[in-house]
């Protein structure tokens, strides 16, 4: 039976698999020892617990278990990361080249670098939201020791191509650091085969429990360092101190191990789910899809219908179904999403866009729900607004000259 | 964010959508808002032209729930009233009817300006003078 409220907003934060809560809860009560107390079994059983995670999170990832250094999210591996490098680094250069495109956790990090000295490239997207290669190579200088791009978007779900990246990347002998939060557990990410040197990611958003993220940092070809950001107890060989989340790691392991076992199947599952909803929402008048359809997440779409404005949108059906718009009205900022105005869009389809991400747990029902609530509210919305009737009219809404407030 | 039991009433039962003829010399019509700022409000009077009183208001708005909530509220409050009454109508007694937090403001600022606008546009097809409004950004 359908139960509501539906869930869609898994690009935020996932649902945890009770099986990985299985997994974590001994961990909290009798397994509760530090993991670096050497010399007790209470200790010893948390340390083996960690190993075991951690060989897990590799393998998800085809990385060494050596190469993983846990830290409490991604936004702290994507500072640890793009910080680290940039300190551990500077005797070489100080120019980071990234794309306008990437999560806060990046730019504002590369803001913060550019405060300390440091030169911040930020390449623009094409219409489909991935960056051209020939102006990524052409960015490139003597000084440039990393490039920082994400695996896919959080808002559109575009993957870049981050082997031609990496590959452009080795040609001139600079880093590659991508923000694989969205795309880990989703997608095949082998680090290796990808060409990645550094990457952050996270638990929740691959049905593992909140606070708990890695960074993979490359070991071998070549073998590459960051400056702890965190000082301390000299924790994941010195590149981050702190005591572990023992318990998050647990979860963060079991999660990788599903995903690696199930994200075949999942994945055909929810992208045959996702299409339905894409499709059937693309049957209204002034539906489109903002980024790319080829090179996209499987469980990803952000959608723009124009002449509603979203936060309007979402309040016809958000006590049934969470999802997010890319509208300023939802946002603490009052702007309009950043990555759907970097697509090229006009404020008017920014403001107009809803981001679904489906997840492991989404039931066609649930889909078919949405197809309707949403096909309604906009239908209704637009009898309300004076554009759709404009457009309707015949009327070009660029020669009307709004007063902006 | 939570919305108040009055702006989801609105919001689910608008009062007075719809368009009267703008052609018309008794009706009024106030245009506000931009596309880029993710509001744009139309609102409407019809004037009787012996007693000055407003028969009618309609509106449409592309925005957010307040948005649509603070000029259907508008509509309702216009209709019966005088010209000269509807202009003292001001934002802030939208804002207390219907409780909007300070982020939504903005949507109340909005339906004020409307008003003003469509009274303006009412004055200017009777050969009538436009006000001028201190800080408007009425067009």
């Amino acid at each position: 039976m359908l139960k509501l409220p539906i869930y869609l907003d898994n690009n935020a934060t996932t649902p945890m698999d009770p099986k990985v809560l299985e997994a974590m809860t001994p961990y909290f009560l009798n397994h509760f020892g530090n993991a670096a107390s050497r010399n007790h079994p209470f200790g010893w059983q948390a340390e083996e617990a960690v190993d075991y995670a951690r060989e897990q999170v590799a393998k998800l990832i085809g990385a060494d278990p050596k190469e993983i250094i846990f830290t409490s999210g991604a936004t702290e591996a994507d500072n640890l990361g793009i910080k680290g490098v940039f300190e551990m680094y500077a005797g070489k250069g100080n120019h980071i080249i990234t794309a306008t495109t990437e999560h806060k956790a990046v730019l504002d990090t590369c803001k913060h670098i550019e405060k300390l000295g440091g030169e911040v490239t930020y390449l623009d997207v094409q219409p489909d939201g991935l960056i051209d290669l020939k102006e990524l190579e052409a960015a490139i200088k003597p000084t440039t020791i990393l490039i920082a791009m994400m695996y896919a978007n959080n808002e559109i779900g575009a993957i870049m191509p981050i082997k031609e990246i990496s590959a452009i990347a080795r040609k001139h002998g600079v880093l590659v650091f991508t923000d694989g939060t969205q795309a880990v557990g989703k997608i095949p990410v082998d680090v290796n085969k990808d060409g990645i040197d550094l990457m952050a990611f996270t638990a929740h958003k691959m049905y593992g429990p909140k606070g708990v993220g890695a960074l993979y940092v490359r070991r071998k070809n070549p073998r590459v360092k960051v400056t702890a950001q965190m000082d301390g107890g000299g924790h994941e060989r010195g590149m981050r101190s702190g005591t572990l989340n023992v318990p998050g790691i647990v979860g963060f392991g079991k999660a990788c191990e599903l995903c690696r076992l199930e994200m075949e199947e999942d994945t055909k599952r929810i992208s045959k789910l996702r299409d339905k909803l894409e499709n059937a929402l693309l049957k209204i008048e002034e539906a489109y899809v903002n980024g790319s359809i080829e090179h996209r997440l499987p469980h990803v779409t952000n959608i723009s219908f124009k002449h509603v404005e979203g936060e309007g949108l979402l309040m016809g059906f958000n006590k049934n179904i969470a999802l997010s718009s890319g509208s300023a009205c939802t946002s603490a900022s009052l702007e309009p999403s950043y990555v759907l105005k970097a697509l090229g869009l006009g404020d008017d389809l920014a403001h107009s866009s809803l981001r679904f991400g489906l997840s492991r747990f989404t039931t066609e029902e649930e889909i078919d729900y949405t197809i309707k609530s949403i096909t309604d509210t906009v239908l209704k919305l637009r009898e309300m607004s004076p554009l759709w009737e404009m457009y309707k009219d015949g009327i070009d809404l660029n020669t009307i000259e709004w007063a902006a407030h | 964010m939570a919305y108040s039991e009055k702006v989801i009433d609105h919001y689910q039962n608008p009062k007075n959508v719809g368009t009267l003829d703008k052609s018309s010399k008794n009706v009024g019509t106030g245009l506000v808002g931009a596309p880029e700022c993710g509001d744009v409000m139309r609102l409407q009077i019809e004037v009787d032209d012996k007693t000055g009183v407003i028969t009618d208001a309609k509106f449409k708005t592309f925005g957010c729930g307040s948005a649509i909530a603070s000029s259907s509220l508008a509509t309702e409050w216009l209709k019966g009233k005088s010209v000269d009454e509807a202009l003292k109508i001001d934002n802030m007694s939208i804002v207390e009817e219907l409780n909007l937090p300070p982020v939504k403001i903005h949507c109340s600022v909005l339906a004020e300006d409307a008003i003003k606008s469509a009274i303006n546009d009412y004055r200017e097809k009777n050969g009538l003078e436009k006000i001028k409004f201190d800080e408007s950004i009425v067009h």
